[in-house]
């Protein structure tokens, strides 16, 4: 025989702590909020820098400058032509991309939950108590505007293209030839890199094929469907490795602007 | 070689209740549960323990072990310490019936809310022919033991009540992913899953995932899809447009009765 019984009146186990957990659960958010603000701190000092971004001798141009489009760039260095005169640095030279690429990686689903749980402690940790006392999710603005990602995954498609534009410039020596540097192959593993962040997006898997209902309809996009999800499995990884090689890149080309160090050649 | 091990427990009923400690024997190759049970054999008649299939299928025995919430039956004494104190309590997102046993009936009321499988009426039974291909996709949300792990360490409810009504949890909004990915389902659940559902509320931190003894990729296989395919619907402005000028129909699946 079953027996009716009241619920109404049962409450949640009265557990004071914040957590029971033993492990050391405060040490992944605490990581990821200080490499985040370390890498924060460095590309907004060298975006507002306005100097050292374009080595014209072996044409290599930072990440952080493409592409260069006020008239205060150096020669050479505007690959897509000034779009309006000289202005002061704070006014970032390529202030027609660093949007996007901002707004793409803030939206991504891999960044979000480290910003989340690294700043924002909602929560801090698995089963750790959050310490808002109320909670609207994505919801409501500015949050809702998440779910705008796939438009930043369109513009960075066309900045990975400007940027491996940037890359096959890196090819040509002083003398505009083929040449090779250590600076041409960093270039070269950061827009590799840089493509491979940008297709393991989960905007990108939905596009390709994620929104279908029938996979057995659509066997080739079923296929890409599938190289895109192996590659989404590594989001995260992908996600932090390009943040440090684009700061690599963005520091040797750097140093080598500005005469700390010289470029090592190896053709021409 | 076994050994005792330190356990605190938490005993009481209806919200009220301390942790308890004990020393209760432990031998090689064990489990908490199996410790449970011992304890329970031997010391604590009384403790209620909600159990059945000892083997990670039923998702009975969910609880929270040194504050993570485990199946009891699937987590190793040998993954502590011999002199490490086990505090083991029930799961904290649902009221608690008597000591490490909740009433989760909120997941069933949940269950039942959701627009179940609608074919194509046209579609004669023994008619339609699903590829494996279609069939993987649902099939790793079909591996879920209902242990509602997932449900318990969502922070959307277990921080915060007041969402209960408004939020099915993962384990439901993974259901709803389910059934749109279905090629024989014929439903629009994407409007419903946002305003009915409560998905807006899910920020994808992953705990659901990362506790899920099943290894189910909740959140990267279905709650971001299952955004995705909101995006799609509600908050893209060229769908939007297309809408408007016929180009794209939209058929929601009506309100659930009841939400507002």
């Amino acid at each position: 025989m079953t027996q009716a019984t009241d619920t109404s009146s049962r409450t949640r186990a009265q557990i004071a702590d914040r957590t029971l957990r033993k492990d050391p659960w405060w040490r992944a958010p605490a990581i990821t909020a200080t490499l985040l603000t370390i890498w924060v701190l460095y590309a907004t000092v060298h975006v507002f820098l306005g100097r050292w971004y374009w080595v014209p001798k072996y044409h290599y141009l930072t990440p952080f400058y493409s592409p260069c489009i006020s008239g205060s760039c150096a020669t050479g260095s505007a690959s897509l032509g000034t779009w309006f005169g000289k202005v002061p640095s704070i006014i970032p030279y390529a202030l027609v991309s660093l949007p996007f690429v901002l707004g793409f990686r803030l939206t991504c689903y891999y960044y979000r939950r480290a910003y989340y749980r690294a700043f924002w402690r909602a929560p801090a940790a698995c089963a750790v108590r959050e310490p808002h006392k109320t909670y609207t999710g994505e919801t409501r603005f500015p949050l809702i505007m998440q779910n705008l990602h796939r438009y930043f995954f369109f513009a960075v498609i066309l900045i990975s293209v400007l940027n491996t534009y940037d890359l096959t410039q890196a090819f040509r020596g002083p003398n505009g030839d083929f040449g090779l540097g250590l600076g041409t192959l960093i270039m070269l593993i950061n827009v590799m890199l840089l493509w491979a962040y940008t297709l393991s997006c989960h905007s990108c898997r939905h596009i390709t094929g994620g929104r279908l209902r029938h996979f057995s309809a659509h066997p080739v996009r079923y296929w890409i469907w599938t190289q895109v999800s192996k590659l989404n499995g590594r989001h995260m990884q992908l996600a932090w490795i390009t943040l440090g090689t684009l700061m690599l890149t963005d520091l040797y080309i750097m140093l080598v602007a500005s005469g700390a160090i010289s470029d090592l050649r190896f053709y021409n | 070689m076994g050994y005792q091990a330190q356990l605190r427990i938490w005993r009481g009923d209806a919200g009220r209740g301390d942790l308890a400690d004990y020393k209760v024997e432990v031998n090689e190759g064990e489990v908490v549960l199996d410790v449970l049970h011992r304890l329970q054999a031997t010391q604590a008649g009384d403790l209620a323990i909600r159990w059945n299939c000892k083997a990670g299928k039923c998702g009975s025995c969910s609880m929270e072990i040194n504050g993570r919430p485990r199946l009891a039956c699937m987590t190793r004494m040998s993954t502590f310490g011999e002199n490490e104190t086990l505090t083991i309590t029930p799961m904290r997102t649902f009221p608690v019936i008597r000591d490490l046993v909740t009433d989760v009936s909120f997941n069933y009321a949940k269950a039942r809310e959701i627009p179940s499988f609608t074919p194509d009426p046209a579609t004669k039974p023994g008619e339609f022919r699903m590829q494996q291909v279609d069939v993987n996709r649902s099939q790793e949300f079909r591996k879920c033991i209902e242990c509602f792990l997932c449900q318990n360490t969502c922070h959307v409810i277990r921080d915060h009540t007041e969402n209960e009504g408004a939020f099915a949890g993962p384990r439901f909004l993974m259901r709803i992913a389910e059934l749109e990915m279905h090629p024989a389902d014929t439903a629009d659940r994407r409007e419903i899953a946002q305003d009915d559902f409560g998905l807006g509320l899910c920020n994808i931190t992953k705990c659901c995932t990362e506790v899920c003894p099943e290894h189910i990729k909740i959140t990267d296989n279905a709650l971001i899809p299952m955004k995705e395919r909101v995006a799609g619907r509600k908050y893209d402005p060229l769908v939007w447009l297309g809408s408007k000028i016929g180009r794209r129909q939209v058929k929601d699946t009506p309100k659930v009765p009841g939400k507002k």
